[in-house]
C-alpha cells in the first residue's frame, strides 16, 4: 500500500477567451473564470482509482498558488482525494514562479508525508512548461513514467505505458516513482455537488514556500506577452469577364424548354400468366 | 407527495450546479429548467412524478457527459495534432 500525492495547478478555465492586459505584461486573471488544470484532473482521477482497487492508502492533493487555489484542491478533494496541502503563494511570487519552484516543493512534500508515488499532469494549459514531473523526480531521484496512458502494478513497480511519438512505450519502474499523466489516462469524473459539500469537512493544511525551506526568488523576468498572430483574411477575387478579354456575345438562343413527358399509370395484374401475357404483348420479353 | 419532495428539490439543485458551465451561458439554462419544473408542478401522480425524476437523472449523466466530451475534444484539438 502506497501513498500518493497529486499535484494540482489552478489556471484559467479551458473555455474561456484568453486576452492579454493591455500593458502586454500578462494575461488577464482578474473576473476571469478559474478550474483544475485538466490534466491534473486525470492525474488526480488516476490517484483515486489507485485508491479504490486498493493500491494505495492515502490521496493528497497539493496546490502551489493563491488563495483561490482552495477551491481547486476542493474539487480535488470532493473527486476523491482524501487530504489537501496549500502551499501559499500570491502576488509578485506567484507570477515569476516556476516550474522548479513547483517541484522542489512536491519533492520536500513527498519526503515529508511520506509518500510513494507523486502524479502530476504533464503540463498546465496556462504556461505549458512540461517540466514538473521531470524535475520533482530529479529531486527525490526517483524513476519517472511520464506522459502516462496506462498505469498497472506489477510485483513491487509499477508498469506504466507512455505516449511518445508515433507509438506506445512500456516501461516498469519501481516505487517510489514520479508519473505524469497524459491525456487518454483516464476519463475524470465530475465534481458533483454533494461532494463538493463534503469536500469542505476534509482536512485541508495551509503552508508557505518558506515553512518548506523553498527560495521562491525570481528566476525570469517577464519581458512581453502578445496576442497569438491573427488568422489572415483570405482573399476572394472579383473580376468580370470583360477584365479577362472574353466576349461574352451570345451564341445560342433557347427556343423553348419542355417538361418531361409525365409517367403513364401502370395496373395491377391477378396473376403470373396474365403478367407473362402483358409483358409479351408489350414486346418486354 | 412529500416523499418526492426532496428529491425532486435535489435534482433541481444539481441541475443547477451543472448548469454553471453550460456554454450558452447560465442563464438561458436556469430559466430554461425553471419553466420545464414549473410546467409539471402541478403533477400529483406519484407514479408520474417518478417516471420525471427518473428522466431527470437520465439528464444529469447526460450533462457530465456532454462536458467530459467537451473537454477532452478540446484538449485533443489543441495538444495533439494528429487527429
Amino acid at each position: 500500500m502506497s501513498r500518493v500525492l497529486v499535484g494540482v495547478k489552478r489556471v484559467i478555465d479551458y473555455a474561456v477567451k484568453i486576452r492579454v492586459k493591455p500593458d502586454k505584461s500578462g494575461v488577464v486573471t482578474d473576473g476571469v473564470k478559474h478550474s483544475m488544470n485538466p490534466f491534473d484532473e486525470i492525474a488526480v482521477e488516476e490517484a483515486v482509482r489507485m485508491k479504490e482497487k486498493k493500491l494505495a492508502s492515502e490521496v493528497i492533493a497539493v496546490s502551489c498558488g493563491p488563495a483561490q487555489s482552495q477551491e481547486t484542491l476542493r474539487t480535488a478533494l470532493a473527486m476523491g482525494a482524501d487530504r489537501a496541502i496549500h502551499v501559499e503563494v500570491a502576488g509578485a511570487e506567484y507570477e515569476t514562479m516556476q516550474p522548479i519552484h513547483v517541484a522542489k516543493i512536491l519533492a520536500k512534500l513527498s519526503k515529508d508525508e511520506k509518500a510513494d508515488i507523486v502524479i502530476v499532469g504533464k503540463q498546465a494549459i496556462d504556461d505549458d512548461s512540461n517540466q514538473t514531473a521531470q524535475m520533482t523526480a530529479a529531486l527525490l531521484d526517483w524513476p519517472q513514467g511520464t506522459f502516462a496512458s496506462k498505469v498497472e502494478k506489477t510485483d513491487a513497480g509499477l508498469t506504466v505505458t507512455r505516449e511518445i511519438d508515433g507509438g506506445l512505450e512500456t516501461i516498469k519502474t519501481k516505487v517510489p516513482v514520479v508519473i505524469s499523466a497524459d491525456l487518454r489516462l483516464n476519463e475524470p469524473r465530475y465534481a458533483t455537488l454533494p461532494n463538493i459539500m463534503k469536500a469542505k469537512k476534509k482536512p485541508l493544511k495551509k503552508l508557505t514556500a518558506k515553512d518548506l525551506g523553498v527560495d521562491l526568488a525570481p528566476r525570469i523576468k517577464v519581458i512581453n506577452v502578445e496576442d497569438p498572430p491573427k488568422a489572415k483574411k483570405k482573399p476572394l477575387k472579383k473580376l468580370t469577364a470583360k477584365d479577362l478579354g472574353v466576349d461574352l456575345a451570345p451564341r445560342i438562343k433557347v427556343i423553348s424548354v419542355e417538361d418531361p413527358p409525365v409517367r403513364q399509370a401502370g395496373s395491377i395484374v391477378p396473376d403470373v400468366d396474365t403478367l407473362v401475357a402483358k409483358l409479351k404483348e408489350g414486346g418486354h420479353v | 407527495m412529500s416523499s418526492h419532495r426532496k428529491s425532486v428539490i435535489n435534482l433541481y439543485k444539481t441541475l443547477l450546479y451543472l448548469g454553471r458551465d453550460w456554454p450558452q451561458g447560465y442563464d438561458l439554462f436556469r430559466k430554461r429548467l425553471h419553466k420545464v419544473f414549473s410546467r409539471n408542478s402541478e403533477e400529483t401522480d406519484p407514479k408520474k412524478i417518478e417516471i420525471m425524476i427518473k428522466h431527470g437523472e437520465f439528464v444529469v449523466k447526460e450533462i457530465e457527459a456532454l462536458y467530459k466530451l467537451k473537454k477532452y475534444r478540446t484538449m485533443k484539438r489543441r495538444y495533439y495534432d494528429d487527429s
